[in-house]
């Protein structure tokens, strides 16, 4: 295959970017958009030249590093799945490929493609987490959870926080990430008795963050990879509701 | 008091106002709509205008009336600020975007088709709000003994010519477009997830969507019509 590859290149969060054009002429279209990638770097390498950078880990869709915005689509236009698993069979040849990296102001351009993504870091540091005394483990079944409920719980934490949602919503929203670790957590009895500090927490958080505010176009749910559902946003909101209003506990500020 | 703040603060707190309120203007547009359509009745204008007089004489309607327009007001200041916010949240562009592929125009539109409605608002409280209850440049008629505006007159008058006919119309089809995505989205926001009643707000949603265009876009065409022939 032959393809024309469009990259958005940035040396540093500073400086202004630009776009380098690259002409690939010896693609297998069995390639996983990455390995594409690999090939143009070692091309870059052997004629001197600095490589594109870009994240990438497991590159079996599970770790949620890759982050490429391809054509206008996060993760490009192949549903359910990350950029590492996007295969280059489902490009034609002679196609003209346009890479950008996640736009939102949360999310600064590091280098090329790679943003710093630590303001999901620091969101589920704020309350995305179930406290647990160290101790000998209690008989599982000890704890009754309702399979509908760990249905739901396992579908929202099946969110691999790549920040798709961020980069498809035209808000640079982080609500479908923020709801998908709520829900995954306060729907199980172990979270369910820090929900109220959770919802508190978490959504001051992604607020300061700097992150946008949903307007329910549904994009993100669109072009999750993992298929998180936007319904998620919606007990979020029911869920901070119902801290801020029926709860008496109190979160400090 | 703290957790107030903080909540009318917070980005979900800011959007539980704009469903409210929105969801409060559907009502009044419902009732609006519904009055309107007395207008078309064959008795040159008598009920209307005892309508009309009754809603502005009686208490209750004057305190709901500032209600309304507190609705409106923080309607399109959260618009505002959550707009701002929006914009904000993303200063680089991406070069390419094909939008389309995962969410509906009206969904990403509703700014620009606010935007719209406030225009028309504005052309519509000029040509009769501000008419008839500030102005009072307008004709009076005695209806079982009781002087009273004469509205019908009024919007029989301005339905006539078909310029201004035509800019209700466009109001009302963007107004359409707004209810598709608003009040379905409304109903989201205030934190409606289940999914036995989720299906049925969509389905109430685009109902009155419209519905409600549809009982306005009524009285403008009758009166066209009737000046035709």
């Amino acid at each position: 295959m032959k393809i024309t590859l469009k990259v958005w290149r940035q040396e540093s969060p500073e400086e202004k970017g630009r776009f380098d054009t690259f002409k690939l002429d010896h693609i297998d279209s069995h390639m996983s958009f990455l390995e594409m990638f690999d090939v143009l770097n070692q091309q870059l390498i052997e004629e001197g030249k600095r490589p594109v950078e870009f994240d990438h880990d497991c590159r079996e869709g599970i770790c949620g590093m890759c982050s490429m915005y391809i054509n206008g689509r996060p993760h490009g236009a192949q549903s359910g799945t990350t950029t590492c698993q996007l295969h280059m069979r489902h490009f034609k040849d002679g196609d003209t490929i346009v890479v950008e990296p996640w736009r939102a102001r949360p999310f600064p351009v590091i280098k090329d493609l790679v943003v710093d993504r630590s303001p999901f870091d620091r969101i589920i540091a704020a309350g995305g987490y179930v406290s647990v005394n160290t101790g000998s483990p209690q008989d599982a079944n000890s704890i009754l959870v309702k399979k509908s409920d760990s249905d739901a719980a396992f579908d929202a934490a099946s969110c691999i926080g790549c920040g798709a949602c961020v980069a498809a919503c035209k808000n640079a929203s982080a609500m479908l990430f923020v709801s998908a670790k709520i829900e995954h957590l306060s729907r199980l009895p172990q979270g369910k008795t820090e929900r109220v500090r959770r919802a508190v927490n978490m959504v001051r958080q992604m607020d300061m963050e700097g992150f946008g505010n949903c307007t329910n176009t549904g994009a993100c749910e669109v072009e999750c990879p993992k298929g998180i559902k936007i319904k998620n946003i919606h007990k979020m909101n029911a869920e901070f509701f119902r801290a801020v209003w029926v709860s008496s506990e109190e979160v400090e500020a | 008091m703290s957790w107030l703040k903080g909540f009318f603060n917070s980005s979900i707190g800011r959007k539980f106002i704009m469903a409210l309120t929105g969801l409060f203007l559907i009502l009044f547009l419902t009732e609006h709509m519904i009055a309107n359509l007395l207008l078309i009745l064959p008795d040159n204008g008598v009920i209307y205008n005892q309508y009309s007089h009754f809603m502005v004489t009686f208490p209750l309607i004057r305190v709901v009336e500032i209600l309304l327009f507190a609705s409106i007001i923080f309607h399109i200041i959260y618009a505002l600020v959550l707009t701002y916010r929006n914009r904000q949240a993303r200063p680089v562009k991406y070069a390419v975007r094909k939008p389309g592929e995962n969410s509906s125009w009206v969904s990403r539109n509703m700014g620009f088709l606010g935007l719209i409605l406030f225009i028309f608002l504005a052309i519509h409280l000029a040509g009769f709000f501000a008419k008839a209850r500030i102005t009072h440049d307008l004709g009076m008629v005695t209806i079982n003994g009781v002087e009273m505006h004469d509205v019908y007159s009024l919007v029989k008058a301005k339905f006539e010519i078909w310029w201004f006919d035509l800019i209700y119309i466009i109001g009302f089809i963007a107004l359409g477009a707004h209810l598709w995505h608003g009040f379905y989205s409304s109903f989201r926001t205030l934190g409606l997830r289940h999914p036995k009643y989720l299906p049925l707000f969509k389905g109430i949603g685009i109902f009155i969507s419209v519905i409600i265009p549809l009982g306005f876009a009524v009285v403008p065409i009758y009166f066209l019509i009737n000046s035709l022939s």
